[in-house]
């Protein structure tokens, strides 16, 4: 299946556009962020904290199967504006990675379908591409681990 | 002799895809990275040097340790450096659209 998602990173920005299309009404799509127990469903993530309103905060919680703490992630709600638009800061807790701001546009298509644009906003250039590049490496990896474990039940 | 290096030979080895995923997180010393393998420390110091001499990991002194940086820019010459980062969000994306349908129809 052919990926919905855009990523538009260019080269020496320090910054990333992220654009998707949604089979959903704008207003389920915003809902999906603002409502917490929604959020937790599909971002994987616990909720401790989520004040979706103007000069709110918020604060993730992602716990492994082991249930430790693999990692905390916080920010300030800037501007919410219902079905339209969040203005947040992102940063994750513990890890040298700076914080970043995002613009998340939310618009209407049809009554059924709607279109999401996150414009995240890194500390710098090096940073963002140590960020867009972390999946790339957690994938190799895991890619190395998933072969060691089927070698390991071939012994 | 000293086979030229390039950025698909580094990654073909599984210590050194470890060793860049350790630096993708934090910069470290040999001895820290060393640390975290069973294998020689002088077989980690040859994967550190490869991976060094074809510019995946950036070398800076402070003080009398030598701290190792993963160095993205390198990293961006794999084709699909970015195809994990859009898969990740493409899978995040479905399951949201897969929640709020759910949740739709639950209404």
């Amino acid at each position: 299946m052919a990926q919905k998602t855009k990523i538009d990173a260019e080269d020496g920005k320090q910054e990333v556009q992220i654009e998707r299309e949604f089979d959903l009404s704008v207003e389920l799509l915003f809902k999906a962020y603002i409502v917490p127990v929604l959020l937790e469903q599909w971002m994987g993530t616990k909720v401790l904290k989520l004040e979706s309103k103007k000069h709110g905060s918020y604060r993730f919680e992602t716990i492994d199967n082991n249930g430790n703490v693999v990692f905390n992630a916080n920010g300030v709600i800037h501007e919410l504006i219902p079905n339209h638009k969040i203005i947040r800061t992102f940063e994750m807790e513990n890890a040298p990675f700076g914080v970043q701001l995002e613009i998340l546009k939310f618009e209407k298509l049809t009554d059924h379908t709607s279109k999401l644009n996150i414009h995240s906003i890194y500390e710098s250039v090096a940073l963002r591409d140590q960020l867009l590049a972390l999946p790339f490496a957690q994938g190799i990896n895991m890619a190395h681990n998933r072969l060691q474990d089927v070698l390991s039940n071939l012994k | 002799m000293n086979l030229r290096r390039d950025v698909f030979q580094a990654i073909a080895d599984p210590t050194r895809r470890s060793i860049l995923l350790l630096l993708a997180a934090q910069s470290m010393t040999a001895g820290a990275i060393a640390a975290n393998f069973d294998t020689a420390r002088p077989t980690i110091s040859k994967h550190i040097q490869i991976l060094t001499e074809c510019n995946l990991l950036h070398q800076e002194q402070s003080g009398r340790e030598i701290y190792y940086h993963f160095n993205p820019k390198k990293m961006k010459e794999i084709a699909e450096w970015l195809m994990p980062f859009a898969k990740m969000w493409d899978d995040r994306f479905n399951k949201l659209e897969t929640v709020m349908k759910k949740y739709k129809s639950k209404k």
